[in-house]
């Protein structure tokens, strides 16, 4: 019993963590609480749907699209959102309301468009073969698959910040953009790219817990913003490490509470946990010194 | 006067919503003006909705002692969270505001045996008459518009500018702080009580983030110069869904397109634009 609850925790902490990754890049290199980060991972889990349903591609191939149409999608915030508040200096409360505004429109438009109502991928997509492993505990190829692209993704990610030029020159970033340019780096460019990969990310978020849940409608986004700011807050803001532990944390905090305390309080318990930790520790259950409290 | 009963037969609902909206764009203008971010209106809003459909359909009270109780309960709840809440600034005040509504959507959806659960709070008697609206907006105002020129108005705008300055003044800045996040909760609390006495039927997911953002839209459409500002934006949130009711789903769009192109294009909110130049230029508005 233990064993399974701890692999539920790992596949939706995974899917946690890889959406809250997205979340606080921007949050630490542009200094904005974007808001539209839930809505972006919805537009992925309908365009990775579209393109399973419509343009009859393989699942893996969808995944791609998915993620280079939220990506395009993070651009277009950047271009049109972010750059232009930026350009006025306008208080860091600005974007956070423009991106509210952001996700109210895509996710009307979205319901506009599609319906209202819960679409499913079809089932012969979904590998639905059952490993057995040690202790009675079971996995389903899809949740084997969904850990393994969330942890390669993160892993990817995480390389690349630490090993690569262009790495390190975002980690600068996000401590001083003015140091940042100083030292030759296009600061500009690389909040364009912060915004695509972080919208890259949340798209392929979107996908896996669309695949998880089987379940793909417009206000989808919403709750998982909550849980994605509920994990940045506990991993500590801007926290690229923070994000990933805290992700893990609120995976197993509601698989376990659903096992042991009952379903009904699973999201009080995300919520209370996320209101004691502002109270207690606002730099984060794993921070360090929170650098950019605002 | 035929046409006015029909008139009214009609629109009654809609007008009493614009009056409980433009108390609600009030309870955001007051926080919003001291520069603070807080998204916790519409749970002060539902619990005032509740206390109030409680008190007069389990107790059978009157509806001026239900909403008396009903905007000070949440006025209760805002200062026991107020003061550690209040220690936060900027983005992680918004995110603590935001947490705390949805635990408390969430106590009320699960608190089935006191307030029905998913399944709302049905039969509240209708007791609401305009004029209780309209007196309760009218003195809003009148004291809204007298505390802007008042002391505690000039700290709040002051609070706005700039915190550590005001503090070093001699201004004690938490108390401040704590009174607008108190009386805004006391007043969504009211505007909770009146709509609830309207509307017949209440459930806790009209008291959660989308509510939030509604209310929050309102504040920043409308202005935090001034509570016209807030009037402006009750108003027009209020009645733009109702004019654009043939877009069906599309109708949300155009709040989010509206909360786009005032952040973009005038920060300040739409009262900004009919104020005169030099007075903008004098008293720079949130946030």
């Amino acid at each position: 019993m233990l064993a399974q609850q701890i692999v539920n925790a790992i596949s939706l902490g995974g899917v946690y963590a890889l959406f809250a990754l997205g979340f606080t890049l921007i949050f630490g290199v542009l200094n904005v609480v974007n808001l539209a980060h839930g809505a972006v991972f919805m537009i992925g889990a309908y365009a990775a749907l579209k393109a399973v349903v419509v343009l009859q591609l393989p699942l893996p191939v969808a995944i791609l699209v998915a993620m280079l149409v939220t990506g395009a999608v993070g651009w277009l915030l950047e271009k049109f959102i972010f750059a232009p508040l930026r350009a006025r200096q306008a208080p860091h409360l600005a974007p956070m309301i423009a991106t509210i505004g952001v996700a109210i429109t895509v996710t009307s438009l979205i319901e506009g468009t599609f319906g209202s109502e819960n679409l499913r991928f079809p089932a012969e997509v979904l590998p639905a073969e059952i490993l057995s492993m040690g202790g009675g505990a079971q996995i389903t190829w899809l949740e084997l698959e969904i850990i393994v692209l969330a942890f390669a993704l993160m892993a990817i990610l995480l390389w690349g910040l630490r090993k690569t030029g262009a790495g390190r020159a975002l980690r600068g970033l996000a401590e001083s953009p003015k140091a940042a340019a100083l030292m030759g780096v296009n600061v500009e460019a690389f909040f364009r790219v912060t915004s695509i990969l972080a919208a890259l990310l949340g798209g392929a978020a979107g996908v896996l817990i669309a695949l998880y849940a089987n379940a793909v409608f417009p206000h989808m986004g919403q709750p998982m913003l909550h849980k994605g700011i509920a994990v940045v807050i506990l991993g500590g803001m801007g926290d690229i490490r923070g994000a990933l532990l805290g992700g893990f944390f609120l995976g197993f905090a509601e698989v376990l509470s659903v096992a042991y305390i009952g379903s009904n309080m699973r999201d009080a318990i995300a919520f209370g946990l996320l209101f004691i930790v502002l109270l207690l520790r606002p730099q984060g259950l794993f921070g360090h010194v929170a650098q950019r409290r605002a | 006067m035929e046409w006015l009963d029909s008139f009214w037969a009609t629109y009654n609902t809609l007008v009493l919503s614009i009056g409980t909206n433009v108390l609600l764009a009030l309870s955001i203008y007051l926080t919003l003006a001291t520069g603070l971010l807080t998204v916790a209106n519409a749970a002060f809003m539902g619990i005032g909705a509740y206390t109030a459909g409680l008190l007069t359909t389990q107790l059978g009270m009157p509806l001026i002692v239900a909403l008396i109780l009903g905007s000070l309960l949440p006025a209760v709840v805002a200062l026991a969270i107020g003061r550690p809440t209040l220690r936060l600034s900027g983005v992680y005040l918004a995110m603590a505001t935001l947490a705390f509504g949805e635990v408390v959507r969430i106590l009320i959806l699960n608190a089935e045996g006191l307030t029905g659960g998913a399944l709302g709070l049905n039969g509240i008697p209708q007791l609401t008459q305009w004029f209780d609206v309209a007196l309760a907006v009218v003195l809003t105002l009148v004291v809204l518009l007298r505390l802007a020129r008042s002391r505690i108005g000039r700290t709040m705008a002051a609070i706005c500018q700039d915190e550590i300055a005001t503090e070093i003044m001699g201004l004690n800045v938490r108390a401040y702080k704590l009174f607008v996040f108190v009386s805004g909760g006391a007043l969504a609390g009211l505007a909770g009580g009146l709509n609830a006495h309207f509307t017949f039927f209440i459930s806790p997911n009209e008291y959660g983030f989308e509510r939030a953002v509604d209310i929050l839209a309102m504040g920043v459409l409308g202005g935090t110069g001034s509570p016209w500002g807030a009037v402006i934006g009750g108003l027009l949130i209020t009645l733009l869904p109702e004019l654009l009711r043939g877009l069906g789903h599309y109708r949300p769009l155009i709040n989010g397109i509206i909360l786009i192109l005032i952040i973009l294009y005038s920060p300040k909110g739409i009262w900004n634009l009919f104020r005169p130049v030099s007075e903008s230029t004098r008293l720079p508005a949130a946030p």
